[in-house]
């Protein structure tokens, strides 16, 4: 029942969207190379997905693009992640060394990934690794300080059990304060599912040549707005399944540990 | 004595000042004894407690158990938390095999240990189950069990069965009752509700607050007959009762 009322929400949602963008675009007689119209950006879109985008310094595909972004998202994804909570454990355990580490994060932390890109090209050339790095900027220091927070901040039950039952520090590290802690830890990976892709199309834009951030430059190149919009709305659509995805994998956890996984907004 | 306690004192740093939780406390405690630690909030029982187990160190004086000085806690004395301290992420199962984890028993074996302990505490069949599918009473039996699994000499029990409903507490004080005489084990109670000490103890600690002190020590050992609404029963209740308003401070075993 609630399935079916979420696709009404869609179906009515997209509908209306689609009907005063046509609407809008003729009644206001706007340029179409300024803002087409759905329909052409339908049509874009059949044609980056069948050839690719004419006059593009690229021949690959739409599709091809996509394989390519992906690839790149979650080596990037990965990387951050699984180091930062690493990191963030074992920071998190050693909080007086924490305290030395953390102005420099704290200064680190605010400069916008994008920011590195020109030093980020000049020693890793153009091609997967900008992408890949900013990506790992962007995920990395989120998911890092909260899972500091988390282990800083741990139930000390947790901690007076595992010493009671003679478990080492390693094994306590482990099993027992990761599993406790990564409940917490999984609302910042959720986010930074979501802020990776983002990033990713921005290191795509000046530091690669494919990739769906190299399409929208590349659209933009050749005054086809129309192409520019298909991709931003393939990059959308792609960003939402992500979001699908990992919340169909927060309730399977839940499912199965009943970690009580939060949800994000 | 099995447990020496001898002049245990506690002070806690709070801001500039000191707060003194526990003040020069002697304690000696038999092997296979029921020992209560009563008291109002703030008496410091809970501190003691943690003191003997090894997770407070004193600021002076010294706790032995068998001898041997408590430094930190140990397998060999296991505390049952009020909250249970289960892991969320693990069965019934795992969560009693956590100690027989750290002393390498065979896996064949610990599913035997685990069989027996839950059938121990009336949890037979209940292996597979998550902490967060059980009552708070079931999550005790489970913590217990993991505690009586790895044959453990003493329990230290904080407030164990402090947050659960009237009925299932008198369950429980059953079980434990019944544990206690079958497997010979030491335990030290912590607990403010009179009635669920004297159905327990051998002796009750009374303990006063501020600074933290044994008041008196009510030996228990010769009362027989524990049914909650016998006689005696309540005239030992009474006694704790009265204790617990009085004014003059000196330390008397009393033997009802």
């Amino acid at each position: 029942m609630k399935s079916i009322k979420t696709v009404k929400h869609v179906i009515l949602s997209f509908g209306v969207l689609i009907v005063i963008w046509q609407l809008g675009v003729k009644a206001f007689q706007v340029n179409e190379t300024l803002f087409p119209t759905p329909g052409k950006v339908l049509q874009a879109f059949g044609v980056l997905v069948k050839d690719g985008l004419p006059g593009s310094t690229s021949n690959a595909t739409l599709v091809e693009h996509i394989g390519v972004s992906l690839g790149r998202f979650f080596t990037g994804y990965i990387l951050s992640t699984v180091t930062a909570v690493c990191f963030g454990l074992v920071l998190g355990w050693f909080p007086k060394v924490f305290a030395y580490v953390n102005p420099i994060i704290q200064i680190i932390r605010p400069i916008a990934p994008v920011a590195w890109l020109p030093f980020i090209v000049l020693w890793f050339g153009i091609g997967d690794t900008p992408a890949i790095v900013i990506i790992f900027l962007a995920g990395f220091f989120p998911v890092l300080l909260s899972t500091v927070t988390a282990v800083v901040n741990i139930n000390p039950i947790y901690l007076k059990v595992a010493q009671n039952f003679g478990i080492s520090k390693v094994r306590t590290l482990l099993t027992i304060v990761f599993p406790a802690v990564f409940s917490q830890i999984a609302t910042s990976l959720h986010i930074a599912l979501g802020t990776s892709w983002i990033f990713l199309v921005s290191g795509e834009m000046v530091g690669a040549q494919s990739g769906l951030g190299f399409l929208v430059m590349d659209a933009k190149n050749c005054l086809r707005s129309d192409a520019l919009l298909a991709t931003m709305i393939t990059i959308g659509v792609l960003g939402l399944l992500f979001d699908q995805g990992i919340r169909l994998g927060e309730r399977q956890l839940n499912k199965r540990y009943g970690l009580g996984i939060g949800n994000v907004a | 004595m099995y447990i020496d306690v001898t002049e245990v004192a506690v002070r806690f740093k709070q801001g500039n000042s000191e707060y003194q939780a526990l003040d020069r406390v002697t304690l000696e405690i038999e092997k296979g004894e029921f020992i209560c630690l009563l008291g109002p909030s703030g008496c410091g029982k809970s501190t003691l407690l943690n003191v003997m187990a090894g997770f407070i160190p004193p600021s002076e004086g010294t706790v032995k158990i068998a001898g041997t000085k408590v430094e930190h806690p140990d397998i060999q004395y296991q505390t049952i938390f009020q909250n249970y301290g289960l892991l969320p992420w693990r069965t019934v199962e795992k969560n009693v095999e956590l100690g027989l984890e750290t002393k390498h028993v065979k896996k064949e074996e610990r599913k035997q240990i685990v069989k027996q302990y839950l059938a121990m505490v009336g949890l037979e069949g209940a292996q597979k189950k998550r902490p967060a599918q059980l009552s708070g009473g079931m999550q005790q039996r489970v913590a217990i069990a993991r505690a009586l699994a790895v044959e453990s000499e003493v329990l230290f029990m904080d407030e164990p069965f402090g947050a659960l409903d009237a009925i299932t507490r008198m369950r429980l004080q059953d079980d434990i009752h019944r544990i206690c005489k079958e497997t010979k084990k030491t335990i030290i109670f912590v607990t403010h509700d009179i009635e669920e000490a004297v159905f327990l103890a051998d002796r009750i600690v009374v303990m006063s607050a501020n600074p933290g002190r044994i008041k008196e020590i009510v030996n228990l050992q010769k009362l027989k007959n524990r049914e909650r609404t016998s006689d005696d029963f309540i005239v030992a209740r009474d006694r704790i009762f009265s204790l617990l308003q009085m004014k003059k401070e000196d330390t008397v075993e009393y033997y009802l």
